[in-house]
């Protein structure tokens, strides 16, 4: 590891202004990825400027019904909120599924959005591959891929986003809020979908944001219909282990067919992936599996699957029908 | 780079001087000779150098010693101390639990289960659900699939698990009754 010095940011603008006064800077969290990623050689920051004393340790009400996520509140913390449990089960779930408790006492919602692929390229600095290098090429595509994208990758770049929570605050319509360092005093707001991005020409850019930008919070929207919400994760462990595939969904039944519904997909893609296609083809529609499954062929249509991860396609069409299956009483939770 | 910290471990005030690079568990272990939570994958996927950070479970092979200047730090040899001090043995109901249930063979991983298992006890009685709590907005009831789950991030080559299950369920039986 190379030496960095360290510094405890007394408030978000003097965070945001160290590291972006630096190019070799990075802010520091919980830990429980970067500095793995510092140990393993991916990451070789100069500076380490710790937020986690920064006053965004609590979870608010906001006016109109939401609730207001600190970006430094701990993964374990906000999983055991009494609001995110009732409101907003997806949530909880979803980050109950991810790494393991003690590591969840650690890790922050901020982090946690921005944590990188477990790709095992990515993190084998022996291997070539394009988001650690770009230009040098993918391992993976022709390697180990058997947890890589089936949706959205590109010739360049087959990883998968790995956060739990990021697929649920996608289904969620949750909003994240960022400081950088042109936003003065102010703050800028992202749909928690639009915050990662697809790889393209560029997968060495997990997100849409720069270097300086500091997440403050995440706003969760009113949305009542999350209360019948749930997340659901395929892996190869019982625990303790990253997607193969993995769903979140909340339903709205209105009367006999379904209202409105949200879903977002996790283990598939380089970001969430919000299911539009299968959101669109289910509003109005009785709640029945040949019309979850329909939908979810209609959403699932493009995948490109890779030589050793042909399985995700069905394995993501049949956790899609069993969720919302389950969320509208055709089986049990 | 160097940094002064000061960390409180089982109970003892202790000033050192790390490298930044240093990890929480490299200085307990290296510097402050505090050898009770070891280092396996170092990587935060064993649970071994778990230990008690302010109160709460945590591994401390990915968190840099410098960024946690100032904490309070119970190992499991700190655990239940007060009685017979640090070292007196069993101290803990955990430990003595361990001993009767068989829940470990070579030992390596043991102060890591049981500080996670301190922690995660701690968790249940706070009403922190998990991943198999049926509906996460209910107060979990803590059996053997709980633990089982709640105890996933600490591994055992030995494969003393079934010893391990028996013990912490045995002490969160303890404290119901």
């Amino acid at each position: 590891m190379i030496p960095f010095d360290y510094r405890r940011a007394g408030d978000a603008e003097t965070a945001v202004a160290a590291v972006a006064g630096n190019p070799g800077a990075a802010f520091l969290g919980g830990g429980t990825n970067l500095v793995d990623h510092m140990k393993l050689g991916v990451a070789e920051p100069d500076l380490l400027v710790d937020v986690t004393r920064l006053p965004f340790d609590s979870v608010d009400p906001l006016p109109g019904g939401g609730l207001r996520i600190g970006a430094g509140v701990r993964n374990s913390d906000l999983a055991a909120d009494e609001r995110v449990r009732t409101r907003y089960p997806v949530l909880a779930e979803a980050l109950l599924s991810g790494a393991s408790g003690q590591l969840r006492n650690l890790a922050t919602t901020g982090g946690n959005l921005l944590q990188r692929t477990r790709c095992g390229y990515f993190q084998d600095v022996t291997t070539p591959c394009n988001k650690r290098r770009p230009g040098e090429g993918c391992s993976a595509r022709e390697g180990y891929h058997r947890y890589h994208a089936i949706l959205g990758a590109s010739p360049h770049c087959v990883a998968v986003h790995p956060s739990d929570l990021a697929v649920a605050l996608t289904a969620l319509d949750a909003v994240v809020r960022v400081r950088g360092p042109r936003d003065g005093h102010g703050e800028r707001a992202i749909p928690a979908a639009e915050l990662h991005r697809l790889p393209g020409e560029h997968p060495e850019w997990d997100t849409v944001l720069g270097h300086g930008d500091l997440i403050t919070a995440v706003d969760l929207p009113p949305l009542p219909m999350a209360a019948r919400s749930r997340y659901r994760k395929v892996r190869d462990r019982a625990s303790y282990a990253f997607a193969l595939v993995s769903v979140a969904a909340a339903v709205e039944l209105t009367g006999d067919v379904i209202g409105d519904v949200r879903i977002a997909l996790g283990g598939v893609a380089h970001k969430p992936w919000r299911a539009t296609l299968a959101e669109a083809a289910l509003r109005g529609r009785p709640p029945d599996r040949a019309e979850f499954r329909a939908a979810a062929e209609a959403e699932l249509a493009d995948a490109q699957p890779l030589r050793d991860n042909r399985f995700k396609v069905p394995m993501a069409r049949n956790t899609i029908v069993s969720v919302l299956a389950g969320l509208t009483g055709e089986e049990p939770r | 780079m160097d940094a002064d910290i000061t960390l409180t471990v089982d109970g003892e005030r202790r000033a050192l001087t790390v490298d930044t690079r240093v990890t929480l568990l490299d200085a307990l272990r290296d510097r402050l000779g505090v050898t009770s939570p070891k280092k396996g994958c170092d990587h935060g996927q064993c649970g071994t150098c778990t230990v008690l950070l302010d109160g709460r479970r945590a591994t401390t092979c990915l968190a840099f010693a410098v960024a946690h200047d100032g904490a309070e730090i119970t190992t499991s040899a700190g655990l239940g101390a007060g009685d017979g001090g640090v070292g007196a043995e069993p101290a803990h109901p955990l430990h003595r639990a361990f001993l009767e249930h068989d829940g470990f063979q070579c030992g390596y991983c043991t102060p890591g289960q049981i500080c996670s298992a301190a922690g995660m006890l701690a968790e249940a009685e706070a009403g922190w659900p998990s991943a198999v709590t049926p509906d996460v907005a209910e107060r979990p009831a803590l059996d053997e699939a709980e633990i089982r789950e709640r105890m996933s991030g600490n591994l055992c080559r030995c494969g003393a698990y079934p010893g391990i299950v028996a013990a912490i369920l045995g002490v969160a039986e303890g404290r119901r009754t």
